[in-house]
């Protein structure tokens, strides 16, 4: 455990040293927030029919997906862990007496941690204080937010195990960029984070409740704000628990058979 | 303490042929090679040795390396090391080997190189009082008391490299793999270097395995060479035999007062000569350098006489030749 306790450690550190990286990410963040709202409102304000999610629900979605952006973007990734890959500098991390799959899951969830702590706080607490309609709102109860906080955090896990396979995946094709867009682009949709799922149309939120990804982003934001009732919630976090055991034993199959091939080329 | 038999690795390399053609061809039907990079390796070493490991590029060194150190799996043969097989108990054997590779890096580029080592210590779960202890040992033989708090990124080669060896050895190993360890540093730095393994060998009996195209590395530190080429061992002993069998070779050179006759003795080649000057290549296991001298003086009137044996590197070319890799 103090290992991974460490890996926080340096990747704080690290994450530090990039203070105006940070800032900006704040600024970007807030500014896509806002936009979104406007476009949604636009939308909700000549709605025919009554959307299945009101404005002050989504808004709060919105805003919670912005703060959180490192808990739930697939493509917030490790560059340094992708260049082992490809550059042969695994070599290294073979070397140490660590099972593989825990010491790269602790480095991104560390760095996704690192990287959220540092900017969720600016963008929660300045969507507090913005005029109405456009304010994150409080949860209705503490019971929800004790809620809302383990499904985040589970939704937190259950993305790294998901992106784990995007590095699991470079091992053969030996470039990101493929991986990224792929795991990107459909990821991101099914979690929720183009469209939230609820404005989806019927047939493909089907879809996206069988696959893993809505568990990461779409659920916790849902349950924050109440739109998903808290006995759902429950069951939901038994789900979320099944989906995290399941790719965790996956991924660390697929790690191992390709780690039996791997081949550190070069001198 | 380290015994490999019979090792063969072999690589499946795709064929590229060059032109547009060839590559929309290759699309469809990829043509692949056999690169049969080891050739039953065996050898044995004992507690305490410094081995150097030599070959030309490409010979297989790294590959032998990153096979003992649990990275590679081979396709045949046997490796115990310790009581471990490395590929097949990697986690648990790990623990008592440190590996540098000279072309990579484990420090974290961004931290400073202390922040690199406390992360090592707690993936080792070194205690607290034996971490102290070897890293003011590392931090006093290595110098790196200025270089320690300074982020990786700042830092030279010759500085890097030190702080590689340091960390791969800040839980203190038993053996230690060094695949090419002073490529690229100048001349202080690679004295550091050897200076600081043959301390660790000495004063910790470290069992060492060094790879290196510079043989005075070789000269400095192994008492034993092994040398592999296109994936066969080739010859595993002393230098000093090495020597022997292949450098009874020794160049005489001579200066002396201006004398323009050439200068032409029995059982010696003329490599240059000029008036005042001449350099005689002499196999000392048919003639003797006295005698050399003594006809030399004879013949000439000298002023200075050196005599030296072959330099190890040419030695080397002469078996690479030999051994046609």
């Amino acid at each position: 455990m103090k290992v991974y306790a460490s890996i926080l450690k340096i990747r704080l550190l690290i994450g530090m040293q990039y203070r105006s990286a940070a800032w900006a990410g704040v600024a970007t963040q807030f500014f896509w927030g806002f936009i979104s709202i406007m476009v949604f409102k636009a939308f909700y304000e000549f709605a025919a029919v009554t959307p299945p999610i009101s404005l002050k629900e989504l808004i709060t979605y919105i805003w919670l997906q912005q703060a959180f952006l490192a808990f739930i973007m697939l493509w917030f990734r490790d560059n340094e862990l992708f260049d082992l890959i490809t550059s042969g500098n695994i070599a290294y991390e073979l070397c140490r007496p660590t099972d593989l799959y825990g010491f790269w899951y602790a480095k991104l969830l560390a760095q996704r941690l690192s990287s959220a702590l540092l900017r969720c706080y600016p963008i929660l607490i300045l969507a507090f204080f913005l005029p109405k309609p456009y304010n994150l709102t409080l949860p209705p109860n503490v019971l929800t937010f004790i809620l809302f906080v383990i499904t985040l955090l589970l939704g937190l896990l259950l993305l790294v195990a998901i992106s784990m396979f995007l590095y699991i995946s470079v091992f053969i094709t030996l470039s990101p960029m493929g991986s990224l867009l792929i795991f990107g682009v459909l990821g991101e949709f099914f979690a929720g984070l183009i469209i939230p799922v609820p404005l989806m149309p019927l047939w493909l939120q089907k879809i996206a409740y069988v696959l893993p990804f809505r568990w990461t982003a779409d659920f916790p934001f849902r349950v924050y704000s109440g739109h998903i009732t808290q006995s759902d919630a429950v069951i939901g976090v038994f789900i979320q628990l099944v989906y995290l055991l399941a790719l965790l034993w996956l991924g660390k199959l697929a790690l191992n058979s390709v780690l039996k091939r791997v081949v550190v080329q070069g001198g | 303490m380290i015994k490999v038999e019979g090792i063969t690795k072999s690589f499946k390399v795709a064929k590229r042929s060059t032109g547009l053609l060839q590559a929309a061809k290759s699309l469809v039907h990829r043509e692949h090679t056999i690169v049969e990079a080891l050739k039953d390796i065996s050898f044995t070493i004992e507690p305490g040795e410094i081995v150097g490991y030599i070959g030309p590029n490409g010979a297989g060194k790294s590959t032998t390396i990153k096979i003992m150190s649990g990275i590679l799996v081979p396709d045949g043969g046997t490796c115990n090391i310790m009581g471990f097989t490395p590929w097949k108990n990697r986690v648990e054997y790990v623990k008592n080997i440190g590996v540098v590779f000279g072309q990579r890096s484990q420090l974290w580029w961004d931290v400073p190189v202390i922040d690199s080592f406390e992360l090592l210590k707690d993936i080792y779960k070194i205690p607290q009082q034996e971490y102290q202890s070897t890293f003011d040992l590392l931090v006093e033989t290595l110098e790196l008391k200025d270089i320690i708090n300074a982020p990786v990124r700042q830092l030279s080669l010759g500085q890097r490299m030190r702080c590689e060896i340091a960390a791969s050895l800040i839980h203190n190993p038993q053996i230690l793999f060094l695949d090419e360890p002073t490529i690229g540093l100048d001349a202080v730095s690679k004295i550091a270097v050897r200076q600081f393994i043959k301390t660790i060998n000495q004063e910790k009996g470290v069992t060492v395995v060094l790879t290196t195209h510079d043989m005075n590395d070789i000269e400095a530190l192994a008492n034993r060479v092994i040398l592999i080429g296109k994936g066969s061992l080739l010859y595993d002993g002393n230098l000093e035999e090495l020597r022997k069998r292949f450098g009874s070779q020794k160049t005489i050179t001579a200066d002396y007062r201006k004398n323009p006759n050439p200068i032409d003795i029995a059982g010696t080649s003329v490599i240059s000569w000029s008036p005042e000057h001449v350099v005689l290549s002499i196999d000392t296991e048919q003639t003797l350098s006295s005698e050399v001298i003594t006809k030399l003086s004879s013949q000439v009137e000298l002023l200075d006489v050196t005599i030296e044996s072959q330099p190890i590197e040419d030695i080397i070319i002469q078996l690479y030749k030999e051994f046609q890799i």
